[in-house]
This record gives structure tokens, C-alpha cells and sequence, in this order.
């Protein structure tokens, strides 16, 4: 073991557990309201006739988008990250998101580590969080790393 | 087609935007967009509990405003990865300057996917850093 690992984290044992998929549909309006708070009213987030004549042929969602939706809790553990200090994000396309399409989405805890900070350790819980067709074909996967302070680890009683 | 489609050599600088200051309202406005309600964004005594000088913007709406330069050429090309590492807090009243460079381009079946190095700032300090990958279909990179 290492220098300033523990050896019994609970969060630990969420690694490799997944929640249960949930059904998001890419709502228009949703998606408009979206653009506008990050000031990005692009018309191929906003503007039907636009986005209709364009190679999309039809409105699409903003790269930040997915993290709008809902992902299912993992037990024992609810949303993985939620209400944490967000530390990175990160998500891959394989393809453009369409408004109006149906979404599978799930979360699955890939790692926890922790690591010796300035005012005690710092807990690290990296979830993956993936976005499929209704016929299992992958749109999408967000990576994020919620960081937990030494009074957040506290509070969950580590 | 509004901007003719993109051509970028490794080393090329996206011209930096300097937003408005940050607002309460924007912040409330992106809880409600995003369902993200976590009262740090929006409400004076959480961020206060919290240890915080003020309430300060979701990290998601930094990430989100530094894919802004990419967006006048959504109809050539999409944004294929967008990873941001958060460095630092941004307060209500804060400017918040975006920009970045290209450090790779390569070929692929669909296109040419230029990735750039990006970085969001508060004025004193960098407050976000990542890299953005931009795929602009058809057609090898010129």
C-alpha cells in the first residue's frame, strides 16, 4: 500500500456496480432552454426550419447536453457524484445527439481512490456515464471525477 | 451556409472572447436548464456554509461556455470530445475570458477532427482547462 492510501474505503466497493438503464427523450424545449442558459442559441439547437435544411436534418443538442438526464442510482450510493466538488468532466460523441430521440442511460462507479491533501484526504470517485439508441447503439460516454474534501468524507463517515 | 467551413493548421489561436459578467439570474436560469439545483449556485447562506466567498457558477456552465467558439461552425462539424479539468471557482460578477489553440489535427473516415487545447479564465487566474475535439465532416484535412 502506498503512502497516504487507506485500506478501508467504503466507497470501494461501489467499484464496477452500474444503476438500473433509465429512458431520457431529447426534449425540444429542454434543449432551447439549455442553449439559452449557456448562451448558445445556435439555430441547430433552436431553430426547426433551419435545422431542417441542414446536413443534420433536424435540431440538435448542445455537446453539455447529457448532463441533463437522468442515469439511475446506483445502490447504496444514489446518483455517484452528485452534490460533490466536480473536479474534470469529460464526454465522447460517436455521433451527434438529435432532439427528439429516445435514450438509454446509465452510471457505473470505475474507480474511488483517495490522496493526501494540505488539510487531510481527498477522495476521488470517477463515474462513467453512457447514452444509448433503444437498439443498444452507443451515442455517447461522460466521465466525471467528483472530488470529496476532508469534511465531505466526514460527513459520510470515512 | 452562414461561415464557410473551417481550416485550421496546428499552432492557429482562437481569437479570445471576454463574456459579460457572470449574473445570479444566469445561474438560476442554468440550475432550472440543467436540474442541477445544488444551492451553492444560487442561494448566498449554502455557499457561505460551504465555505465560499459567494455563490459560484456550475462547473457544467464553464465547460459548456468554453465550447462556445465552436459554435458558428456546428453546420460543418460537431464537437466529438470536450474535456475540462476545473482549476478554480467563478463568482458572481466575474468575467470570464475563453480561448485556445489547435495542437493536433488528424484524418478519419469521417472527416478532419481538429483537437485544440482550451482554457477559461476569471481575469487573476485560469478557473477551467481542457482540450475540445472538433470533427469537420468530409474531406481530408487541407
Amino acid at each position: 500500500m502506498k503512502c497516504g492510501y487507506s485500506t478501508s474505503v467504503p466507497f470501494e466497493r461501489f467499484i464496477g456496480h452500474c444503476s438500473e438503464p433509465v429512458k431520457n427523450v431529447v426534449e425540444k424545449g429542454a434543449v432551447r432552454k439549455f442553449a439559452e442558459a449557456i448562451g448558445d442559441p445556435n439555430p441547430l439547437y433552436v431553430d426547426e426550419e433551419a435545422a431542417g435544411t441542414s446536413r443534420y436534418g433536424g435540431l440538435i443538442a448542445p455537446p453539455t447536453f447529457p448532463r441533463t438526464f437522468e442515469y439511475g442510482e446506483v445502490e447504496g450510493l444514489g446518483p455517484p457524484g452528485q452534490g460533490y466538488i466536480h473536479g474534470e468532466h469529460r464526454i465522447c460523441y460517436e455521433r451527434p445527439l438529435f432532439v427528439g430521440e429516445e435514450v438509454s442511460c446509465y452510471v457505473e462507479v470505475t474507480d474511488y481512490y483517495e490522496k493526501e491533501g494540505r488539510e487531510g484526504p481527498m477522495g476521488f470517485l470517477i463515474s462513467e456515464r453512457v447514452g444509448e439508441s433503444p437498439e443498444g447503439e452507443r451515442i455517447f460516454t461522460m466521465v466525471d471525477t467528483a472530488v470529496l474534501t476532508p469534511a465531505m468524507r466526514e460527513n459520510f463517515g470515512l | 451556409m452562414s461561415v464557410p467551413k473551417p481550416a485550421w493548421n496546428v499552432g492557429d489561436e482562437l481569437e479570445s472572447r471576454t463574456l459579460p459578467p457572470v449574473t445570479r439570474l444566469q445561474l438560476i436560469k442554468y440550475a432550472g436548464a440543467s436540474g442541477d439545483y445544488n444551492p451553492i449556485h444560487t442561494v448566498d447562506e449554502a455557499a457561505e456554509e460551504a465555505g465560499l466567498g459567494g455563490v459560484i457558477a456550475h462547473g457544467m456552465l464553464t465547460a459548456a461556455t468554453m465550447g462556445l467558439p465552436f459554435s458558428p461552425y456546428l453546420e460543418h462539424g460537431y464537437i466529438r470530445e470536450l474535456e475540462v479539468r476545473f482549476s478554480g471557482m467563478v463568482y458572481v460578477g466575474d468575467e470570464v475570458t475563453i480561448g485556445g489553440h489547435v495542437s493536433e489535427r488528424e484524418d478519419s473516415e469521417e472527416g478532419c477532427v481538429y483537437t485544440f487545447e482550451v482554457y477559461a479564465s476569471n481575469g487573476e487566474s485560469t478557473v477551467a482547462s481542457g482540450t475540445v475535439s472538433f470533427l469537420v465532416f468530409e474531406g481530408p484535412c487541407s
